[in-house]
C-alpha cells in the first residue's frame, strides 16, 4: 500500500528508526539470524565435545589437526582476514565514486575467497583420504583400511559429523559470498566467468569427491544470478557495495570462532 | 529506492566517506596479530577450561574489531548498536543452556 493512501501525503514517509537505509538493516536482520544458524552448529559441536568427557585432565575427543593442517588453516585465516581489508577498501573506493578502484578491490576480495575455498577444499581432501570421513562421501580408491583416521570416524562418529556440517556451512557461504561480490563487481559478465568456475570444478575433481557434486551449486548460483539479473538489471551503487560488504565481513566474522574452537582446540602436540 | 531511502544511502556514504583509511589497516594488522597469539596458544600444553576461556576471549575481541571498525557499527547510531548486538548476545547465550545436559551424559557414562 502507498504511502498517498495511509496519510493522503506523497512522499510523506516514517523516519527510519536506525538512521539507516532499509537495505542495510535488512541484511543486519538477516546476518543476525545466520549467526544463529552458526551458534547452533557451534553449540553442537562444543555439545559433542563436552559430553565425550576427559581422562587425567585430557579431553577424549579427537586431535587430529597436525601441524601442517594448522599451518594450512592459519594462511586461510589471514586470506579472510585480508579480503575483509580489501571489502573495506573497496566499500571506500565505493563511496569517493571511484569505479574502477572499487571493481579491483572487490575482484581481489573474491581472489582471496577463492583461495580461501581451494586450500580448505584441499583440507577436506586431505582429511577424507587420511580416514576422517561421512558416509555420504564417497571412498578414494587408494583409501586404506588402516589409514590414520579411519578409527576416529568409527569411534566417534560426532567428530566428522559436526567438523564437516559446520566447515562444509562456512565454505557455502564463502561460495555464496565470492558469487555476490562477483555479480556486485561485473554484473552479468560475471555469469559467463561463473559458468567456467562450474565446468572447472566438476571436471576438476574425481567423481569420488564431495566437490564434484557439490560444484553443481555453481551452476545452480549461475541460473540464480541470471533469473535476477533479468527482472531487475541495475548499476549498483555504494549502498550495494556496503550491504554486500557486510555479509562478506560477517563470513570472516565467524571463522573467528571456528578457527580456534574447532581447529585450534583440537591440535595435535606431539 | 525511493528518495528517503537515497537520501540515507547518501548520508551514509558522505559519513563514510571521513573514516580514515589507516584505521583499517590498523585493525587488520591487530586482526593478524591476535591471530598469531592464537595458534602460538594452541601448542601451549594447558588445561582445557583456560585455553578455552583464552581462545575465546580473543575471538570476542577479533569479533567486536570486525564489526566495529569493518561492518562500520561503531559509527552506528546507538540504539541500532544496542538492539542488534544485545538480541544477539541474547540469544547466543540462551544455547549454552544444553551445555550442562553434556556433562550430565559424561557423568551417566552414556555415548
Amino acid at each position: 500500500m502507498s504511502d498517498v493512501a495511509v496519510h493522503g501525503v506523497a512522499g510523506e514517509f516514517e523516519p527510519s528508526i536506525f538512521g539507516t537505509y532499509s537495505k542495510k538493516i535488512g541484511m543486519w536482520l538477516f546476518l543476525l539470524s545466520d549467526s544463529l544458524t552458526f551458534g547452533a552448529l557451534l553449540a553442537a559441536y562444543t555439545y559433542g565435545r563436552v559430553s565425550y568427557g576427559t581422562e587425567h585432565g585430557a579431553s577424549l575427543w579427537p586431535t587430529p589437526f597436525h601441524s601442517e593442517s594448522i599451518r594450512n588453516a592459519t594462511i586461510m585465516t589471514a586470506f579472510l582476514l585480508t579480503s575483509s581489508l580489501t571489502m573495506v577498501l573497496a566499500v571506500r573506493a565505493s563511496v569517493f565514486g571511484n569505479a574502477k578502484a572499487q571493481r579491483l578491490w572487490l575482484l581481489a576480495t573474491m581472489a582471496c575467497g577463492i583461495g580461501f575455498i581451494v586450500l580448505h577444499g584441499n583440507e577436506w581432501s586431505n582429511l577424507i583420504a587420511e580416514g576422517l570421513t561421512l558416509p555420504i562421501f564417497g571412498t578414494p580408491p587408494h583409501a586404506h583400511a588402516a589409514a590414520e583416521f579411519t578409527e576416529v570416524t568409527k569411534t566417534v562418529p560426532q567428530f566428522a559429523g559436526t567438523f564437516f556440517g559446520l566447515t562444509g556451512m562456512h565454505m557455502l557461504h564463502v561460495t555464496i559470498g565470492v558469487i555476490y561480490l562477483g555479480v556486485i563487481a561485473l554484473r552479468k559478465w560475471f555469469i559467463p566467468v561463473l559458468l567456467a568456475f562450474w565446468l572447472v570444478a566438476w571436471l576438476g575433481t574425481p567423481a569420488y569427491s564431495p566437490f564434484h557434486d557439490a560444484s553443481h551449486l555453481l551452476l545452480i548460483g549461475a541460473i540464480v544470478i541470471s533469473i535476477i539479473l533479468w527482472l531487475k538489471p541495475k548499476l549498483y551503487d555504494s549502498s550495494d557495495v556496503e550491504v554486500a560488504g557486510l555479509y562478506w565481513h560477517f563470513v570472516d566474522l565467524v571463522w573467528m570462532f571456528i578457527f580456534p574452537l574447532v581447529y585450534l582446540m583440537s591440535t595435535r602436540i606431539i | 529506492m525511493d528518495a528517503i531511502q537515497v537520501a540515507l544511502a547518501q548520508e551514509a556514504a558522505e559519513k563514510q566517506r571521513h573514516h580514515p583509511k589507516s584505521t583499517f589497516f590498523w585493525v587488520w594488522g591487530v586482526l593478524l596479530i591476535l591471530t598469531g597469539a592464537e595458534v602460538y596458544l594452541a601448542y601451549q600444553n594447558m588445561e582445557l577450561v583456560r585455553m578455552l576461556t583464552l581462545l575465546l576471549g580473543l575471538s570476542i575481541v577479533k569479533a567486536a574489531l570486525i564489526i566495529g571498525y569493518f561492518m562500520h557499527m561503531k559509527y552506528e547510531m546507538s540504539r541500532m548498536k544496542w538492539l542488534t548486538m544485545g538480541s544477539l548476545t541474547i540469544c547466543l547465550v540462551l544455547m549454552c543452556i544444553f551445555l550442562p545436559d553434556a556433562y550430565r551424559i559424561v557423568e551417566l557414562g552414556i555415548r
